[in-house]
């Protein structure tokens, strides 16, 4: 800028610098704000129209029924035990995908990913295939050691697990990408096998990650519909929870359902609340 | 821990019993090869002193285990570790930022050494408790890491290397995450354990203060070969490379010699007090050097060299000249002399050397 030899060609970026600014600031373009607002009404509309549509006088009647309960009591020990399975198995998993290197680690990488766009439908008929009563697996557990998944509270926790792991091994594979391994390096020097690096070192510094992740996977265990539909069927008490209570309500008790609908509402919204204030402005 | 003071004293290089470090180390990376040997004996303390990227966080990453070996060996105390895992080497760490754990108490940091190596948590909280004393920080058990100054993180990850009684204690840049204050006390306090150690300690640095206060012995690593070893002040006073005569604040220069003569490789000869015959480096002090504007008149100094000046920088309440010319070189003088020589960028000097200041020895 200060090359040019001109005084003209010098006053020239001068006038421009404000002229620029002026278009980067408070305005935005039409074609970017119209869309924008769109967007946002369209996320918001169906919220505030299950808000205002509420049956507000007899929600407490609805929230109380047995149906209710029994429907969210499930929803919760399921999705909680669904974490639980997804906390045990992915972690390791994650681990192996962030720490070792083996031949077909992206594929095994990408496998793992799978069920995070996988329609949940499939995933329950393919869960059918290989846990149901005659499945490539489910047979043997049935004739050698008497357990059935199909269509048990069981049933449930696996279809939700099979949905929401891949959540929780993402998050953790990325925390412990992200963490410094040197401190594995320094646990090592001191004695630690490398498993004892990462219970007594790695686990803790990770743990935040690990709680997100495992936020995330219970978030997306309660809210799955068609691999549990699917997988565990619809049988009030026992493999009901509240997407599918929600459903049936529909059909014939639609107060019932936008009450439903309002309990899982709030327990996203704590949900949200709880990872922003705790992990999210953390990081 | 079991050995008494006595094998402490005993002078370097690994004895015939195979008490001690011995230890060639082949790291090829790409293009880099790192290829140093280390021999060192019970209470010895060596410090690889090179510039960045010379390989020295490698060699010693090496002797830890944590880079695997490509070549050589590593015999510590008669065993041989060339394939142990780093759990399994009686190796203690001090990194160059500590890596203390930060969600353990400093108790705790140092007490993980000996819980991993077999201790019940009782036995290595009182292991870790009895280090922390001895460090002067036994008020700061209870404190996380990130409450520690410098200075006590520093003692805390000594203390931590030490707790599992290691038979090779590795130190990497120890000094350097410390402000300059915290440097000095640090420093000496570093000193007196490396002193009471009585196994053997390698340490790395870039700095050479910190290398010749702490080490008994030092082996200089350049684009990863040993290019020198020896005492701080054998190397001090022979540097054979640049880059050790610039640490020490040489003039250095390789040459032939013939009797008191020297043909310098850089052009002109330097007559020196020693008389050698063959390839030799010689070195003079900047402090030796004498600058005048015209040629000395009837000057007893033979070693007088036409020069321009490139550069001046002050050096405390010195003025460090940097010449080019007949033999480029350095110059100390003090700022009153500058100023009356009228010292400035491009002015033309003239500079002797007295034989009795220059020094040769054999390449």
């Amino acid at each position: 800028m200060t090359r040019s030899g001109t005084s003209d060609a010098a006053a020239a970026p001068l006038t421009g610098g404000p002229r620029r600014g002026r278009v980067r600031g408070p305005g935005v373009p039409l074609p970017l704000l119209l869309p924008a607002l769109a967007g946002l009404a369209f996320l918001l509309l169906p919220l505030v129209a299950l808000l205002v549509r509420a049956p507000w006088r007899a929600l407490p009647v609805q929230l109380t029924s047995t149906e209710v309960w029994q429907a969210l009591q499930l929803s919760l020990v399921s999705a909680t035990a669904a974490t639980g399975v997804s906390l045990v198995l992915g972690v390791p998993l994650a681990w192996l995908l962030a720490r070792t290197d083996f031949p077909g680690r992206g594929l095994v990488r990408a496998l793992v990913t799978l069920p995070l766009v996988l329609p949940p439908v499939v995933g329950g008929v393919a869960l059918l295939l290989a846990l149901g009563r005659n499945g490539v697996v489910g047979r043997g557990l049935d004739a050698w050691f008497g357990i059935t998944l199909p269509f048990t509270t069981a049933g449930v926790v696996v279809a939700e697990a099979f949905v929401a792991m891949p959540f929780l091994v993402i998050s953790v594979e990325g925390t412990l990408r992200a963490a410094d391994r040197r401190y594995e390096e320094a646990a090592a020097t001191l004695g630690a096998s490398r498993f004892t690096a990462f219970r007594r070192v790695t686990l803790p510094l990770v743990a935040p990650g690990v709680a997100a992740g495992a936020v995330l996977a219970w978030a997306r265990a309660l809210g799955e519909f068609g691999a549990t539909i699917t997988f565990a069927g619809n049988f009030p008490g026992r493999t009901q929870t509240m997407p599918l209570a929600v459903y049936l309500a529909l059909q014939n008790d639609p107060e019932a359902a936008i009450a439903l609908s309002l309990v899982l509402l709030a327990v996203s919204i704590a949900v949200l609340a709880g990872l922003r204030d705790r992990w999210m402005t953390a990081s | 821990m079991t050995h008494t003071g006595q094998t402490a004293a005993q002078p370097a290089a690994a004895d015939a019993s195979g008490q001690g470090l011995n230890a060639r180390i082949v790291v090829e990376r790409g293009s880099f090869r790192l290829d140093v040997a280390l021999a060192a004996a019970p209470g010895d303390v060596v410090a690889l002193l090179g510039p960045n990227g010379a390989g020295k966080t490698t060699a010693l990453r090496a002797l830890a285990g944590l880079v695997p070996l490509s070549g050589g060996h590593l015999r510590l105390d008669g065993a041989v570790l060339d394939r142990t895992p780093p759990e399994s080497r009686p190796v203690g760490v001090v990194f160059q930022d500590y890596l203390l754990f930060p969600h353990l108490t400093a108790l705790d940091n140092v007490a993980f050494g000996p819980r991993c190596r077999g201790a019940s948590k009782a036995q290595a909280r009182a292991v870790a408790a009895g280090w922390l004393e001895r460090m002067g920080l036994a008020d700061h058990a209870g404190v996380k890491p990130r409450r520690l100054s410098g200075g006590q993180a520093q003692r805390v990850a000594l203390a931590r290397a030490l707790a599992t009684g290691p038979r090779l204690l590795l130190l990497d840049e120890p000094l350097a995450a410390l402000d300059a204050r915290t440097r000095l006390e640090v420093r000496a306090g570093l000193r007196r354990h490396l002193a009471e150690f009585e196994a053997v300690a390698v340490l790395v640095t870039h700095d050479p203060l910190d290398a010749m206060v702490l080490a008994d012995r030092l082996v200089v690593v350049e684009h990863g070969r040993v290019v020198q070893e020896g005492t701080p002040s054998d190397i001090a006073r022979h540097p054979r490379t640049d880059y050790i005569a610039r640490l020490v604040g040489l003039n250095l220069y390789r040459g032939v010699a013939e009797g008191h003569s020297v043909r310098l490789d850089a052009g002109p000869a330097v007559t020196t007090d020693e008389a050698l015959y063959g390839p030799v480096f010689v070195a003079f002090p900047p402090g030796a050097v004498t600058l005048y504007r015209e040629r000395p008149a009837g000057s007893s100094a033979r070693n007088l060299w036409r020069c321009e000046v490139v550069g001046l920088e002050t050096h405390g309440d010195r003025i460090r000249a940097d010449l080019t010319g007949e033999l480029p070189l350095a110059a100390d003088l003090t700022t009153v002399a500058a100023a009356e020589l009228g010292l400035q960028p491009g002015a033309t000097v003239w500079a002797t050397v007295k034989a009795g200041q220059t020094h040769a020895y054999p390449a």
